[in-house]
């Protein structure tokens, strides 16, 4: 390694002057923005900011209209979110996405990739040992997430009857079932319960310990100085400052966007 | 009478089949498909074509499953994204132009003479008891893939149909393929369709194009949206439902003194129509409420 890598941390994804507009509201606006490889970033700014169409945007849910995102130094714009996902860089969703019918655990279960039970194949040997063991490994890992996060008393629940909290569980949860190498967390600590937000933070920093890069956006001030070493400030869709967390609460910039979105 | 029970089983089974092809697709994966009649009219032409020109019904019922299978790939392929509105148009468009080219083209089944002397399996072999062996035979048929439908939904892929079902970008942020798994239920929901086609053409050895309206989609629809949403033994009891209600009416209107043919044919429909709707009325407030 060049003393130069040593230095500066490899950028695992860059973000050029991406821009996102619905109807007549500019979401995004040329927005362009780098995260270290091994980082935990938190991305601020008023409600109607653009954070999570950013997020949306970078995991391919959705096409820029203008900009390039390159992650791992590859071009990904474009691509459908399946193949973003598949080259490790996975979001979660502000509003919880359960699936609502299957169980807590069977919401974990289907995330490992590929499985040989969900071929027709695999289908014509259900009950063969290759498809058994299979299903086994995938159940006891997904209780060990579900212990992670602790969900595990919920397993076998259907994921429709969690509360608010629980769900935000989940679907950390299901990120971490992922493996990802970068993970995209829309408001993992929105309406949890405030008792549990210290275990959420302790579960984040667990997922950055296992090699994952953490982009979050995050309301709660508290959380973001505790987990972020980088801030960035999105304010109507654009790039306001970033900085360590520090100096962003210093900043009086920051400070008025804030003000200015109370009414 | 027997004979009418056996000609009612044997209905019921093959209306079985085609509607837990629709089951898999719309009860297990959430695809809506409004034009299951054109992979059935796919699987009997087919068949019944293959047949007459000697293939042993095996091969033909292997041949009309196949079609169907790669029509139902293609009807997925050519609905942008498979999302729900475009499905049920592109699915009841595309029953429509199944239809119209079977009438038309006289070159595939003879237009709207349709197709007659369908050459039965083993029809020699037992001459008097045939309805009864042939009952048999589509039983099993029903048999073989309602075993393979319970597998698929305890299998992971049932797993993952119900995913798809529940919330398809949340299997599109994992990494998995949306698209490709519902081309694929899309197409094996078809196939089975293609299956009971093929059964249908030799039952009856004769089809025609106005066999293949879409009422008969209306009725599988029925069978599938009576049961629990995915249930595969209950979409098969649905289709027991509407076949007696079908043919049922039919036995009956030898034996009342009032109404014509089609008088009853129009109350069939009509009493088709009000569970059609009561049934999406009580989803649809399930749905609400829930
Ligand atoms: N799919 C969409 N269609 C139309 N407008 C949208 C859509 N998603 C977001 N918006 C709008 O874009 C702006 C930014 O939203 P969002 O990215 O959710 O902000 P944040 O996450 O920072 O609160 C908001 O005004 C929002 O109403
Ligand atoms: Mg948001």
């Amino acid at each position: 390694m060049s003393a130069d890598a040593l230095r500066e941390p490899a950028t695992i994804l860059e973000v050029r002057s991406l821009s996102k507009r619905f109807g007549g509201m500019q979401a995004v606006n040329g927005c362009s923005l780098r995260i270290a490889a091994g980082s935990i970033t938190g991305l601020i700014g008023p409600n109607g900011a653009g954070k999570s169409t950013v997020f949306t945007l970078i995991s391919g849910f959705l096409r820029p209209d203008v900009g390039e995102i390159l992650f791992d130094g590859h071009r990904i714009d474009g691509l459908p979110a399946h193949r973003v996902a598949r080259l490790g860089l996975v979001r979660t969703f502000q509003t919880p996405r359960e699936l609502r019918e299957l169980s807590v655990l069977e919401n974990l279960m289907m995330v490992p990739r590929p499985q040989f039970g969900e071929s027709l194949v695999g289908v014509m040997l259900l009950g063969s040992r290759r498809v058994r063991r299979e299903e086994q490994e995938i159940e006891k890992r997904a209780l060990e997430v579900l212990r992670t996060v602790g969900l595990d008393h919920q397993a076998r629940r259907r994921a429709a009857d969690l509360s608010g909290g629980q769900k935000k569980l989940l679907e950390i949860a299901r990120c971490m079932m992922c493996q990802p190498r970068l993970a995209l967390l829309d408001e993992p600590t929105a309406g949890v319960n405030p008792s549990l937000i210290n275990d959420l933070v302790e579960m984040i920093r667990l997922l950055h310990a296992g090699g994952v890069t953490i982009v979050i956006i995050e309301h709660n001030m508290n959380v973001v100085m505790r987990l972020c070493e980088h801030v960035i400030v999105l304010d109507r869709g654009e790039v306001m400052c970033e900085g360590t967390p520090e100096q962003i609460q210093r900043d009086e910039r920051v400070l008025a966007a804030y003000l200015g979105s109370v009414p | 009478m027997l004979d009418f029970l056996i000609a009612i089983v044997t209905f019921t089974a093959i209306y079985a089949v085609v509607s837990l092809g629709l089951n898999l697709q719309w009860g297990q994966a959430g695809l809506v498909n409004l034009g299951q009649v054109a992979f059935f009219a796919a699987g009997a032409y087919t068949a019944a074509i293959l047949a007459r020109a000697g293939t042993p019904f095996p091969l033909a019922v292997l041949a009309g499953m196949v079609v169907a299978a790669l029509l139902g790939a293609l009807v997925a392929l050519i609905t942008p994204r498979l999302r729900e509105d475009y499905l049920a148009i592109v699915t009841l468009g595309f029953a429509e132009l199944v239809r119209l080219i079977l009438l038309n083209e006289k070159e595939i089944g003879n237009g709207p003479s349709g197709i007659n002397a369908i050459p039965q399996p083993l029809h020699e072999l037992f001459s008097a008891n045939y309805p009864l062996f042939f009952a048999f035979l589509t039983v099993a048929a029903l048999i073989v893939v309602y075993l393979f439908n319970e597998r698929l939904r305890r299998a992971p892929l049932g797993r993952l149909l119900r995913a798809i079902r529940e919330d398809e970008s949340v299997v599109a942020s994992i990494g998995k393929s949306v698209l490709a798994f519902k081309v694929e239920t899309f197409s094996l929901g078809a196939a089975m369709a293609g299956i009971a086609g093929a059964f249908y053409a030799a039952y009856l050895t004769f089809i025609a194009p106005e066999m293949f309206t879409a009422s008969v989609s209306i009725y599988v629809l029925v069978a599938v949206l009576i049961a629990a949403r995915g249930s595969n033994i209950g979409t098969v009891l649905g289709a027991v439902f509407v076949s007696v209600l079908l043919e049922g009416t039919d036995f009956i209107k030898d034996y009342i003194p009032f109404g014509t043919g089609v008088q009853i044919a129009a109350v069939r429909i009509i009493i088709m129509g009000v569970i059609l709707m009561l049934v999406v009325l009580a989803r649809y407030r399930k749905v609400v409420e829930g």
